[in-house]
């Protein structure tokens, strides 16, 4: 098939950047989203030009680097990462534009490429269970029931791409930091620090410039693991009851 | 030099406990004036870096992707072994370390790995302790599923995403540390060199990817937690950024690199569909407890096929051909990798290979679905079928199932000793970095297994009887040796800026890749090898001609981070094709031709090829020197592996 794609090109944080147009053909349907934009990339290279950066790693949809929001939806008309859409998606004769993530928290650093690491920042403030290594309990000692489990698995899912940053008018992070909020809040092994997990990860999310929340569910329309908004319910009963009882006022 | 493999004295159960009474130990005062780099932050790296930061050593953990939890150890599927025998069906710490060195093709040391089983039972109950949700049984406790290569059940698991689950605990503990202030992250960052003063490893020179700046740290000893090379092959189930480079840097530097052409070729992965194709995707080993494989009887059919003429749902029964069930009728379709990978290859090699390209085999689900009914194997596999059907099109509840085999794992790496250290004092590999533990041929569900094993359980020991043996006295950065390698590094770049030819990097790296497929891959001759060893060094020398490498150096530049990495995966490919010359036998994942059974299977040479190769970097242009470390089997005796 042939396309014309509208990519977004910067040259890093400080260029204001603007979109060019590429026309690209003999795609097939085969091709994933990024495979596709490889053959841009060997076209460009081979003309001289440089290449359209965007972030990429293991192709399988787990690692959480890649992302591209794509006619105006982060990865694309699928629910599944860029990485794992397919060109069979698209048809001959279509426009596609290609813009990176659009958060204040998320800076571009060139064309597609953008800066996570409030993520880690946010991870950093609470997102673990104080252990170290050695000195545990046998794994068995520690019950917990298969529903539970499970939940807690729904919610550690989440491959921290970004999607639901980029898909919320607020730019709000809550469905990324109530995920992990949540796994621990379900597992004993998070009781411990469940309170003060909660007011951290918060104050930092919030620190990082992300907005609000406003309950229009777009986070969990466009999450690829399909994280649940109920994860911001618990959330946010987890941070009330932390912030009424908490010890540090 | 001989290779001093450190294995303890003693009985082959207490040759750990013995060693770790024996190191020597840093006091807790005194940790705090140690510094330790770690490169890397996959399982290995993560654990390792949480882990020491935890005893109170300042490290510096560095990784090429935005974030440490990208590491590729991420996308590891099935589970993790551990001989916690909670299944009481007779597993044991012996039986661990047993399935495994005859899972190895008995080329592992038994001393790394029965302590490798003895730690696994720690990982688990360490992972759980971190919040890792483990599958469980509606008793609340721990579920397993069983793997091949054993006969219990030993395998932990967290649904399809086992790797995502130990990376993110293992990257909480590494958070949690960086928030306490004794770890510092680098992301984007790519170590470009390893720095030695005075013989021993003192720090790195990395790029930074995004403003690429050139910078030294220095520390007072360096793990490389890198992971495999794999990519070597370009089409392979690893994440496109993995690469050779630090490794690859560390073996110039001085550290032996151990069995590099031992390779891991998994039997179930989707096929390459096109030239387009830039990776391959892993379809779990467990679907071929219920998927049958086969291709069709002859050629004729499957050239009709091919073609379109017929559709696959048409041909009879008696026309197809089940070979793994024909071949090896008590073990059937859940033979071993390196087996299963090996017949693929013969029947598409025959021409009844299916797909447009001919380089795949059916893996049907049709009679299970018959027996059991759809609803039973979309429960098993239900998320299998979907990414299948995401990615090729295809439902495989109507049509089967089309696999081929694909580059997985590299079970060489850098040489080690039993403490984890390269022949480069105060330089460690760690996880797939290092050759240790799996000898030829890894079993599923133990990558993860030492990685893990490694960086949480190893390493705090291991490290601490070198640093308390040398000064804790700091280095600058800007020392003499620091600023040569900076230098060399910024030389190289330039080099590859200015050379400004006609052919892209991936041109190089997909050229490369076809000659390791094709003659270093499934199945090696001495022809084979000899006809790649000369045409990679005709590609080589191409490459540093005529690579149009755009843009510049201080910049974010993907071309230039893809030619540093290719241009040492030339290097390596050779030394992969020397190694495999100089086995002159078959085992585990490495098949020649020249040494098979009349029946075709791999024939070992165990009384001219019991050792670890070891190979020394002399210097450019030069053919490199083969070491040899002995393999003593004291405990476990040498049969050959039959799956009739």
């Amino acid at each position: 098939m042939n396309l014309t794609l509208k990519v977004w090109r910067q040259k890093n944080t400080a260029d204001q950047g603007g979109f060019k147009e590429y026309k690209i053909s003999g795609i097939s349907e085969d091709m994933s989203f990024l495979e596709m934009l490889d053959v841009l990339n060997e076209d460009l290279s081979t003309k001289g030009e440089d290449p359209v950066h965007f972030d990429h790693d293991c192709r399988e949809g787990i690692c959480g680097m890649c992302s591209l929001y794509i006619d105006g939806k982060p990865h694309g008309p699928q629910q599944t990462t860029t990485c794992q859409l397919h060109m069979r998606s698209f048809s001959d004769g279509d426009v596609i534009t290609i813009e990176p993530w659009r958060a204040k928290a998320f800076p571009v650093l060139k064309d597609l490429v953008v800066n996570r690491s409030a993520f880690d920042r946010i991870i950093q403030a609470g997102g673990y269970v104080s252990v170290n290594t050695g000195g545990v309990p046998d794994a068995n000692e520690i019950p917990i029931p298969k529903s539970i489990a499970d939940l807690a698995m729904d919610a550690a899912q989440c491959i921290g791409c970004g999607a639901c940053v980029a898909a919320c008018k607020n730019a709000s992070a809550m469905l990324f930091t109530s995920a992990k909020i949540s796994q621990l809040a379900l597992l004993p092994q998070g009781q411990v620090e469940r309170k003060i997990r909660a007011e951290k990860m918060v104050a930092q999310m919030d620190a990082e410039g992300f907005g609000a929340c406003t309950n229009t569910g777009a986070c969990e329309a466009e999450c690829p693991k399909g994280i649940s908004i109920t994860n911001i319910a618990r959330m946010n009963r987890e941070y009330f009851s932390a912030v009424v009882s908490s010890d540090s006022v | 030099m001989i290779l001093d493999s450190k294995i303890p004295e003693g009985p082959l159960a207490e040759k750990w406990t013995n060693h770790k009474f024996n190191v020597k130990l840093v006091n807790p005062a005194n940790k705090r004036k140690y510094d330790v780099i770690v490169v890397g932050t996959g399982l290995a790296g993560a654990s390792a870096a949480a882990s020491l930061a935890e005893l109170g050593y300042n490290v510096k953990a560095f990784c090429f992707q935005d974030s440490p939890r990208r590491a590729h150890s991420i996308a590891a599927q099935g589970g993790i072994n551990a001989a916690k025998n909670y299944q009481n069906d007779g597993d044991s710490v012996y039986r661990l370390f047993y399935d495994t060195i005859k899972g190895g093709d008995y080329r592992a040391r038994e001393g790394n790995v029965y302590r490798l089983a003895q730690v696994s039972v720690n990982i688990i109950d360490q992972c759980v302790a971190q919040g890792v949700p483990f599958a469980r049984e509606y008793g609340g406790l721990l579920a397993n599923r069983s793997f091949g290569g054993a006969q219990v059940s030993r395998t932990f698991y967290a649904k399809g995403q086992t790797g995502q689950q130990l990376l993110l605990g293992a990257y909480s503990a590494l958070s949690r540390q960086v928030a306490n202030g004794k770890v510092k992250l680098y992301p984007r960052t790519e170590m470009m060199d390893v720095v030695t003063v005075d013989g021993k490893a003192r720090g790195i020179v990395t790029r930074n990817l995004v403003t690429g700046a050139i910078e030294s740290h220095s520390a007072h000893a360096v793990l490389l937690c890198t992971g495999g090379y794999g990519n070597v092959f370009f089409l392979s189930t690893n994440a496109m950024g993995s690469n050779v480079t630090a490794a690859w840097r560390a073996h110039k530097k001085g550290a032996y690199f151990a069995n590099p052409s031992f390779t891991q070729i998994h039997p179930t992965c989707i096929p390459v569909s096109g030239d387009h194709q830039s990776k391959l995707t892993l379809m779990s080993e467990s679907l071929r407890n219920d998927g049958r494989v086969w291709v069709p009887a002859t050629k004729e059919i499957s050239e009709k096929l091919r073609k379109g003429q017929i559709k696959v749902n048409d041909i009879k029964e008696e026309d197809r051909d089940y070979f793994l069930e024909r071949k090896y009728p008590s073990f059937g379709n859940l033979v071993p990798r390196d087996v299963a990978s090996r017949n693929a290859k013969y029947v598409c090699d025959e021409g009844r290979g299916v797909n447009e390209t001919g380089e795949a085999v059916f893996l049907d689900f049709r009679d299970a679905i018959k027996r059991d009914g759809e609803d039973t194997i979309k429960a098993k596999y239900g998320n299998l079928f979907d990414m299948y059907q995401q990615i090729t099109g295809d439902n495989p509840y109507q049509v089967p199932m089309m696999i081929y085999p694909a580059v997985h794992y590299t079970m060489g790496g850098l040489w080690v000793d039993y403490n984890l250290m390269t022949t480069i004092p105060g330089l460690y590999a760690l996880g797939e970095a290092n050759f240790s533990d799996h000898g030829a041929n890894r079993l599923g569900a133990s990558a993860l297994m030492q990685g893990l094993a490694d960086g949480y359980f190893v390493i705090p020991y291991t490290i601490g009887d070198y640093l308390a043996q040398n000064s804790n006295e700091r280095i600058s950065p800007d020392h003499p040796e620091f600023k040569k390698a900076e230098v060399e590094v910024s030389e190289r770049i330039e080099k590859l800026l200015s050379i400004k030819g006609e052919k892209t990097v991936d041109f190089f790296h997909k050229k490369l890749g076809k000659i390791m497929w094709d003659y270093c891959g499934m199945a090696r001759s001495e022809e084979g090898l000899t006809k790649a060893k000369a045409m990679i060094k005709e590609l080589k020398k191409e490459f540093w001609s005529n690579v149009n490498v755009l843009g510049g150096n201080e910049e974010l530049n993907q071309s230039l981070e893809k030619a540093n990495r290719v241009a040492d995966f030339l290097e390596l490919g050779e030394l992969m094709v020397d190694d495999a010359l100089s086995r002159n036998e078959s085992c585990g994942g490495h098949f020649r031709e020249e040494y098979q059974t009349p029946e075709g299977e791999a024939l070992r040479d165990d009384e001219n090829f019991a050792f670890v190769s070891a190979w020394k970097f002399l210097g450019e242009g030069q053919e490199e020197e083969l070491n040899k470390e002995p393999l003593e089997f004291e405990n476990v005796k040498l049969t050959q592996r039959s799956y009739k």
